[in-house]
């Protein structure tokens, strides 16, 4: 009995070495979103190539979209635009929020790079950036006919993070958006 | 000499007393200062507190108050718009909640994730406590133990006496098995040197 006491502290080490092991891979700069499975907040803002334009959810309601938090001063935004006119080739939908961005330079660059989105909210003082939770750009999130939020990736969305996070689900959506 | 290690020693006081000096000032110059102002002052407490309880979903390690990052910023704001409103502190706490999950909150509630964080102090206390009552209680026992072999009776302490003074006798005697290797070893080395 004595002699299997002196295994708590290998056995607490372990244990310890364990836990620390497991979260090893984990990014800490990754928050969990609060508004997984709660509808998308209600807005009302300018639309960004058109100020006179109000735009709401109920733009995108009824379709399976791909909301997409930008700006141009977001460098890493840069890197997923192309990827992102991609996806809108092949028929993903995508609404922008041009997120605490000037107008013009924001038209500008969508001029320049394509524009991938079905529109622009224009949100310059990032009143719908803090009903999302956003803490930066980019962030994407992926919402549903019914207008919940089923997932939400903070940075830049790629292959590979489509592949992993998005493509099912996305399917998953879209084939019971058909059903209905 | 002395009058130099004298100036010597005089010049480090006064740089340690600048460097506690701009140690102290540092605390104050660190934390970002908002010109926000309130209709109502006695809110400004209030706002001062809710910045510190709550974090910058941004920069992990710093709270509202501390950090300059543009969410923070907006966060403030909000804050201080909340508060002009009317909203009370829990409210004002839910609100942000609701949209930047429990990571804002630098006191996180006990729920099912936290459980384990809030009622770890309670618990390291009692296995603590647990351990410092055994080790008490041996103690105590092995002194008992100690007591009893000092109250032996007075034939038992002959007998011991006898033992003690037969082991010195026998201590006295060369040990012939120690001495048999001693020289064992000396020959060997000695065949070695010869060898080389």
């Amino acid at each position: 009995m004595s002699r299997l006491t002196l295994f708590i502290p290998l056995i607490l080490c372990v244990a310890l070495g364990g836990f620390l092991y497991s979260s090893l891979g984990k990014d800490p700069q990754e928050l969990p979103s609060a508004l997984i499975g709660e509808p998308f907040p209600e807005f009302a803002l300018e639309e960004l190539s058109d100020p006179q334009r109000q735009v709401t959810q109920a733009d995108f309601a009824g379709q399976v979209v791909l909301v997409n938090v930008w700006a141009t001063w977001c460098f890493a935004c840069r890197i997923e635009h192309t990827w992102l006119n991609d996806l809108a080739e092949n028929g993903v939908k995508i609404i922008g929020l041009n997120y605490k961005d000037d107008r013009a330079m924001a038209q500008e660059w969508l001029d320049q790079r394509g524009n991938p989105y079905q529109f622009s909210i224009f949100d310059s003082r990032g009143i719908l950036g803090i009903d999302l939770g956003v803490y930066g750009a980019p962030e994407t999130y992926l919402v549903d006919a019914e207008g919940i939020i089923r997932h939400r990736r903070v940075g830049v969305v790629d292959d590979r993070v489509w592949d992993n996070e998005f493509r099912d689900l996305y399917q998953k959506l879209m084939d019971t958006t058909h059903d209905q | 000499m002395t009058s130099n290690s004298a100036t010597l020693l005089s010049r480090c006081l006064t740089g340690l007393q600048t460097l506690g000096l701009l140690m102290l000032l540092s605390g104050s110059v660190l934390a970002v200062e908002d010109i926000v102002s309130f209709s109502d002052e006695s809110l400004r407490p209030r706002y001062q507190q809710l910045l510190e309880e709550l974090r910058c979903p941004k920069c992990q390690n710093q709270n509202l108050a501390d950090s300059n990052s543009p969410i923070s910023q907006d966060l403030r704001s909000e804050v201080h718009r909340l508060l002009e409103e009317g909203a009370s502190n829990p409210e004002i706490k839910a609100y942000l909640k609701s949209r930047y999950s429990e990571f804002i909150l630098y006191k996180p509630e006990v729920n099912r994730a936290t459980w384990f964080l809030w009622s770890s102090p309670v618990v390291l206390l009692l296995i603590g406590l647990l351990i410092a009552v055994y080790m008490a209680r041996r103690d105590t026992r092995s002194a008992a133990q100690a007591s009893a072999a000092a109250g032996q009776s007075a034939g038992d302490r002959q007998r011991l006496a006898a033992l003690l003074r037969n082991e010195q006798v026998d201590n006295e005697q060369p040990n012939n098995e120690l001495s048999d290797y001693v020289g064992d070893v000396q020959s060997e080395s000695q065949k070695k040197d010869r060898e080389q």
